[in-house]
């Protein structure tokens, strides 16, 4: 969508003219749909966050090839290694790539394990090698790995092992599933109970309006965080993970409905007494058909953006309270279990890649952050 | 002004109400009775409980009686002898465990409010007047990143650089030989050399939330028709901008201090774990862990009625400052 110029007066050639009317006719003919994908185009960093959001999630959901290894397998020779060196060139001479293997040594002066490369022999990194087997998508038996070493060769840490030896990089990718999922759940039962009481408040008014205004105004002036730790060191220790992870993602909407309601009744305040509205009570529509046919559409966009913005707190919530020890608990494995290793500054001191999923986190967030604010400037796509 | 304080206190009495019940229900929420566990932490001690003590216990908070006289004389306890119960996990009475720490995770939350709009102020304006510089970019971007950083994550982060490049240790409060020194001048002064540290990482978020709001107003101002005609009448730029669209522009230093004192409350708790800072944060994480729920519930209860008053205050300050608030009523 190119500035276009209004006077066609001017002394231009007729060629260019036609091209600007062209393109104005192209800007009048479009779709709403379209109006929007171009403003969105439009902003750098959103066209950027989106891109990456989607393979951050393809990531998750094909963590079991990506990664080398399954996320509960141990190396006990390995425990604590420091993210492995590849080698792209030998002697000044560019090659496949390739590793060491890692040999352990007993420090003399700290009587600690220290980790040192091993020369004598190079491991060429292979892709899609065979290793254990894993059920992709939860039904299909596979056992190839997108990379790692011939068998017998040592094994492939990107991002070194945690102290019972664990793969970080297997961990990082299998803990973004639940990272980055109760995002989206979350947002969902938020944006449910959001459109159903913002909707009840705005449509109708009244006291109802007023007592759930009310609701929202005691939910935004406490402080959130403690009350999250309260109830979730409430939750039973021995429940398993898939309820823990529903009992959390319901703690976290409990506070997070509170803005989308807000959006959804605003909204429908301003749009209840527009014409349309009226012109369709005036054709005999009822009340659910109104709000479904045409005030829901009306700002769905708006409600997107909301929804978007809404996703990072949850995320952070997550991650949050897991560090804590007080959301999720192993085994279930998220960013914010992973780095519950890395509560203690001796750890981190000694470890430091123990912090990468804190990377992801801050990545993640910082992503969406980006595409929200795209998207908030292509719902309007006639504003300038 | 009085009718609309008056006005103001009596809507927060519900809400005081509303959480005092929250508060109630996370500390009946844990499986069993306060009794049972806290008899049986002091058996694992190896005290026993005397029968008498047991039924002094039963009587003072009425744990005999139905939920609801429970939670009578728990919030009369509260108000009229100021008692929040016991810390079994302490076995002192909660008031003397929070007092100290309260009080710090006060301060800390004042100072860190009061470092955002020092820092906020002059940036927000600056940008604003060279919108679309390399300046203005700059803090564009880094407000950004700034909204997105979890307190805890860069409080990790700190921790680690300060320990591993500088080889210092920027936890805690105190220097070691402060700490269980009682108040002084030096105690004083060593804390000011601590409490910069988590002032600023709680501040992050809301320093960039507040550079972003202040841009934002001011450039709404600057387009106004009375600032058009104040420079056709030829008012020196600098007086024009600082005495009108200025003064305009910086009214969400008080109008936002409602939503993020529950933010800096918050996160000031989550920071002072990870910074391990002798605050409200510590104490609540381990009552939580160790499900010493008085002592949990009533820090509940303190930190949201604090904040509850915070915003309070700042919503009287703004009706002070800005009278169309003060006739407009509550619902504006």
């Amino acid at each position: 969508m190119k500035k276009h110029s209004t006077n066609f007066s001017d002394n231009k050639d007729s060629e260019e003219e036609l091209e600007i009317y062209k393109e104005e006719e192209k800007f009048y003919r479009a779709s709403q749909r379209q109006l929007v994908w171009w403003k969105f185009k439009k902003h750098r960093l959103a066209m950027f966050a989106l891109p990456l959001l989607i393979f951050l999630y393809l990531l998750a959901i094909f963590a079991d090839f990506f990664a080398p290894y399954s996320p509960e397998t141990r190396f006990p020779n390995y425990l604590g290694v420091p993210p492995t060196r590849i080698y792209f060139s030998s002697e000044g001479k560019l090659q496949r790539p390739f590793v060491y293997d890692m040999k352990r040594e007993l420090d003399p002066k700290s009587f600690q394990f220290k980790f040192t490369e091993n020369r004598t022999r190079k491991y060429p990194i292979r892709f899609f090698v065979e290793g254990e087997s894993y059920k992709l998508l939860g039904f299909l038996s596979v056992n190839v790995h997108l990379f790692g070493t011939d068998s017998g060769g040592p094994p492939v840490f990107l991002f070194g092992t945690d102290t019972l030896g664990r793969c970080l990089l297997s961990r990082t990718l299998s803990g973004a599933r639940i990272s980055l999922s109760i995002g989206l759940v979350g947002v969902f039962l938020s944006f449910i109970l959001g459109l159903i009481l913002g909707g009840i408040s705005g449509y109708f008014g009244g006291t109802i309006d007023e007592v759930i205004q009310r609701i929202i105004d005691f939910l935004i002036s406490i402080p959130g965080i403690p009350l999250w730790m309260a109830l979730s060191a409430s939750l039973p220790r021995n429940w398993s993970v898939v309820r823990t992870y529903f009992a959390i993602t319901v703690i976290l909407s409990l506070f997070g409905w509170c803005s989308l309601a807000r959006v959804v009744r605003g909204k429908l305040l301003a749009l209840r007494e527009e014409d349309f509205v009226m012109a369709a009570r005036l054709a005999g529509a009822s009340e659910w058909r109104i709000i479904m046919r045409h005030l829901l559409p009306s700002f769905a966009s708006h409600l997107i953006v909301s929804i978007t913005l809404s996703i990072p707190s949850m995320i952070l919530g997550e991650t949050a309270l897991s560090f804590l020890g007080l959301g999720m608990r192993p085994p279930a494995i998220s960013w914010g279990v992973l780095l519950q290793d890395a509560q203690e500054v001796i750890v981190v001191a000694q470890r430091p890649w123990q912090l990468i999923p804190a990377f992801f986190v801050i990545v993640t967030v910082l992503l969406f952050n980006f595409l929200g604010d795209g998207l908030r400037d292509a719902v309007d796509p006639y504003a300038r | 002004m009085l009718f609309y304080i008056i006005r103001r206190i009596i809507t927060v009495i519900p809400l005081l109400f509303v959480l005092s019940l929250v508060s109630f229900i996370i500390i009946q929420l844990p499986p069993g009775s306060f009794l049972d566990t806290y008899i049986s932490t002091l058996k694992l001690s190896g005290t026993e409980v005397s029968d008498a003590e047991i039924a002094r216990l039963i009587k003072l908070y009425d744990l005999d009686k139905p939920m609801y006289v429970q939670y009578f004389t728990w919030i009369k306890n509260i108000v009229l002898h100021g008692d929040l119960g016991r810390s079994f996990q302490w076995n002192r009475p909660v008031k003397q465990l929070i007092g100290d720490r309260i009080g710090l995770t006060m301060l800390i939350s004042i100072l860190t409010i009061l470092f955002t709009w020092i820092i906020a102020v002059p940036i927000g304006i600056y940008s604003a007047l060279h919108q679309y510089s390399l300046f203005d970019y700059f803090f564009t971007f880094l407000g950004f990143i700034g909204l997105a950083l979890p307190g805890f994550l860069v409080a990790l982060i700190v921790v680690w650089i300060a320990f591993s490049s500088f080889g210092i240790s920027v936890t805690g409060l105190f220097s070691p030989n402060f700490v269980n020194a009682p108040w002084t001048l030096a105690k004083v002064v060593d804390m000011l050399k601590h409490i910069w540290v988590p002032m600023i990482i709680i501040g992050i978020s809301g320093t960039a939330g507040l550079i972003r709001t202040i841009r934002a107003n001011l450039l709404d101002e600057l387009r106004k028709q009375y600032v058009i005609t104040a420079r056709a009448k030829g008012l020196p730029e600098r007086r024009l901008i600082f005495k009108y669209p200025v003064r305009i522009a910086i009214n969400p230093l008080v109008s936002t201090i409602g939503w993020m004192l529950p933010g800096v409350i918050g996160g000031e708790v989550i920071v002072s774990i990870v910074l391990n800072i002798p605050t409200t944060g510590p104490l609540l994480y381990g009552a939580l862990q160790s499900q010493d729920m008085y002592l949990a519930g009533s820090f509940i209860l303190i930190l949201s009625t604090l904040t509850v008053i915070g915003t309070l205050i700042s919503d009287i300050l703004l009706a002070w400052v800005d009278p169309r608030i003060r006739y407009g009523g509550v619902g504006g």
